[in-house]
């Protein structure tokens, strides 16, 4: 986590050194406004990854959650009714995996790999199209500005992706469930002979990812003011990324929410640094986040090495 | 302690297992403050009669009083939850989080917001272990500390939960002379408290130090209590094995003289793990490799058997320098290792008896030439009879044998292959003693048709009964070769080991 946050510190420096007018306090917050939605959904992840687990299914619940809200809203709903609802079913989803992981002993990866083709599949049964979101409450959410101090500004998007970090680092942390999360990443076996709710603990991470992925999903609604099924194609592995940057194992048992909002921030300068750069093309963002995920996966790997 | 009455008394516990009767009208009692040792050998019914204890089984007849009331069981956390907790013998924590966590983990203080008082998690987890006399920082993660200090984190948690009794299931397996008195002494504390301890071991030494008081199975019935102080040990063997066991004499009654060098190490060496070494090893003959946890004897074994690579010297067997790069290069000159991790290295439970023989022959030949089942059987029946692998049948899975049935299977995987010299790392860990005579027969007359045979294990008397010849080792250094003739006992080869290369 020192080495993400010492290369988030170094690319800022570089990039102000770099390029005019980047070294500046609303760059950072740029970068919160853009990802607000991604840190959401890779906070939920960071539940999962804790345990030992993997959800493969939260970009197709984000595209999901966009295209529920756009499709109710042209129905006519209410705004509060549709994000209430819409929440209701990232828990759904998410409980479900959960305990189809659990009480059938399956492979997190398969069955949120089929929980990722069952959502992306249920929005093309909405429509095959992007709808637009006219509603006033949603609009307002995107536009507003919120004024802090010396011209810098955030959207409430970012403030909501603030409260989801602080609560999840308090839970983790502070409460009985969040050890829960790391013993069980530490060893199941020993965490259920410890007599620790094992399934209960299980079950609740995948339940917390899709509220996160489906709070994610509202999230980008405000940001792209539509819902479309091609929406946060891939942002599963873009969190992926984030939360391992982050320090957290891939294995389970060892990491730390600041670490995942530090490895948001990352990937976030990543983009911002290559539309400053302007001549390069934005898929060389994915190259570097390629080559960072290898490097931090190998430096993981080396220090626990050497800690054995 | 007589005039107590007991905390916990089972009586007439049966339990039946398909296929077999696991424990046949047993009782059991324990008082307050006192040791109990439960003996017996391998599939006995000790596992048995502590899993029904801690509601992991139910028990078919029988009830269980624990001060005087009734109580069945629904599992291991009710029976913690009533005083009864278990520590086993792989340490079940969860070395990623912290000492503090490890012992409070699913109880911890909380203020009434449910946030969870790390503050008080500390100090009363510091506040335990100053009981256990353990000073460590308990904020560090679990994973720092050794093994043996793990297991005390493991009493601690047990302990804390008020408990009345304490099951320590083999718990000194892994450690060390000295581990071992500091976990005696906590054992001795605890004692003191009142608690009661159910404790079982393997090691008769540590069982006459510790206990006072001991109950014997055999094949599921009980044998007898009896007051440690009144039970010679030559009595209590023949207790648990049912038949007198004629004196384990040193195996090797004269020295032999052994010329023909089949593998030599020289100035082999694998940098972080052994000093190089020189090492002679003759057809025929039993070396024995002595020396602490730690101290390179598994080391010398994976770099003979080609599983690690060496940094330094070369390896020649009839003479002749080889590169044993792979572990299949070993086998291609008739070497085989029986690795001290049966169950990780070794076997494969969920494969039959038969499967398990023919495995390491079957990886010889390649898979392109499947062994005929009629061949796989003969040699399965013949080493089944050879080794009296209990029971006798070649299509039980192997998870469904006790610990020193499986040692005899995969010492028999090895033997099919007919090797030069057979590498076994701690055969006998961990099983009862009539299988461990018969493992240490069966070395001797190996030895004896020609078979050289490289030993290492813990137990000092063992070494000293098989082998010709003792290498000891110290701090990941060969310290001393030493002819095992009458001059060599127990003491002067503890003494090589702790002190220095001279034997008193």
């Amino acid at each position: 986590m020192l080495v993400t946050a010492g290369l988030f510190a170094a690319m800022f420096v570089a990039g102000g050194v770099r390029y005019e007018g980047f070294a500046t306090g609303q760059i950072v917050l740029n970068v919160f406004i853009d990802n607000g939605f991604l840190l959401v959904v890779a906070v939920g992840l960071t539940f999962v990854i804790l345990t030992g687990g993997i959800d493969l299914s939260v970009g197709a619940v984000v595209a999901l959650s966009t295209m529920v809200s756009a499709s109710l809203l042209q129905a006519g709903w209410p705004w509060w009714a549709v994000i209430a609802l819409v929440l209701a079913m990232g828990v759904v989803l998410g409980g479900g995996m959960g305990a189809i992981i659990h009480f059938f002993g399956i492979q997190p990866f398969i069955v949120t790999l089929a929980g990722m083709f069952l959502a992306r599949g249920l929005c093309y049964t909405i429509g095959t199209d992007s709808i637009p979101i006219t509603d006033p409450a949603f609009t307002a959410f995107a536009q507003t500005r919120i004024d802090l101090f010396a011209d810098l500004w955030i959207s409430p998007s970012v403030l909501i992706a603030v409260a989801v970090v602080l609560v999840a680092a308090y839970v983790l942390h502070y409460t009985r469930f969040g050890r829960a999360v790391y013993a069980t990443g530490g060893s199941e076996q020993s965490a259920l002979l410890m007599g620790l709710p094992v399934a209960r603990t299980k079950i609740t991470v995948y339940t917390v990812s899709g509220l996160c992925s489906a709070l994610g999903g509202v999230l980008l609604a405000f940001y792209m003011l539509s819902g479309y099924g091609l929406h946060a194609v891939g942002m599963e592995l873009d969190a992926i990324a984030a939360v391992v940057i982050g320090g957290t194992l891939l294995t389970g048992g060892s990491g730390y929410l600041l670490g995942t909002v530090l490895g948001v921030l990352v990937l976030g300068l990543i983009q911002t640094v290559i539309s400053f750069e302007g001549t390069l093309s934005s898929w060389w963002t994915k190259i570097f986040i390629g080559a960072l995920l290898l490097v931090f996966i190998l430096l993981q790997r080396l220090m626990s090495r050497r800690g054995a | 302690m007589t005039a107590s009455t007991p905390v916990l008394t089972m009586t007439g516990i049966s339990k039946q297992f398909p296929g077999v009767k696991a424990l046949d009208g047993v009782d059991f009692r324990l008082l307050p403050g006192e040791v109990h040792a439960l003996m017996g050998e391998n599939g006995a019914g000790k596992s048995t009669l502590i899993k029904v204890l801690t509601g992991v089984h139910d028990i078919d007849e029988g009830r269980i009083e624990l001060d005087g009331a009734r109580v069945a069981f629904t599992g291991p956390l009710a029976a913690q939850q009533a005083g009864i907790s278990t520590v086993y013998q792989e340490v079940n924590l969860c070395t990623n989080l912290s000492v503090a966590e490890n012992i409070f983990i699913g109880r911890e203080p909380r203020d009434r917001w449910g946030r969870i008082r790390w503050k008080e998690v500390r100090r009363r987890a510091a506040g335990i272990l100053a009981r256990l006399d353990l000073d460590i920082d308990v904020t560090a993660s679990l994973s720092a500390y050794s093994l043996a200090v793990q297991q005390l984190v493991a009493i601690a948690r047990a302990i804390d939960v008020q408990a009345k009794v304490l099951i320590l299931d083999e718990p000194t397996s892994s450690l060390d002379a000295g581990e071992v008195q500091q976990l005696f002494r906590v054992m001795r504390r605890l004692k003191d408290d009142g608690i009661a301890i159910l404790f079982v071991s393997h090691f008769l030494d540590q069982i006459y130090e510790i206990s006072d008081r001991m109950t014997i199975l055999r094949n599921g019935r009980l044998v007898g209590e009896y007051l440690t102080k009144e039970l010679p040990q030559v009595e209590l063997v023949a207790k648990m094995i049912g038949q007198e066991l004629a004196e384990l004499e040193r195996l090797h009654g004269t020295a032999k003289v052994f010329d023909r060098p089949l593998v030599e190490a020289r100035e082999l060496g694998r940098a972080g793990a052994i000093e190089p070494f020189t090492l002679t090893i003759h057809e025929g003959e039993v070396v024995g490799l002595a020396g602490l946890l730690g101290s390179g004897r598994t080391e010398i074994a994976r770099l003979l058997f080609g599983a690690d690579h060496a940094s330094t010297g070369e390896i020649a067997i009839g003479g002749t320098p080889q590169p044993l790069r792979t572990p299949r290069a070993a086998m291609s000159h008739k070497i085989a290792f029986c690795s001290e991790n049966r169950r990780s290295e070794g076997l494969i439970p969920d494969l039959t008896v038969r499967e398990n023989l023919v495995l390491a022959l079957q990886a010889a030949r390649g898979w392109t030439r499947p062994l005929p089942r009629s061949r796989q059987d003969e040699l399965v029946s013949r080493y089944v009879a050879a080794l009296n692998i209990r029971p006798a049948d070649p299509d039980q899975l192997i998870r469904n044998l006790s610990g020193g049935n499986q040692q005899k299977v995969l010492l028999a995987r090895w033997l099919i292959l007919e090797p030069r010299l057979l590498i076994l790392d701690e055969p006998t860990r961990g099983i009862d003693v009539g299988a461990k005579a018969e493992i240490q027969r069966l070395v001797a007359e190996l030895s004896g048709g020609g078979m050289a045979v490289l030993f290492i294990s813990a137990e000092l008397e063992e070494v000293l009964r098989l082998s010709h010849r003792v290498a000891v080792l110290r701090d990941r250094r060969l310290v001393a070769e030493l002819d095992n003739d009458d001059r060599l006992t127990t003491e002067s080869l503890m003494e090589t080991i702790a002190g220095g290369g001279h034997p008193a």
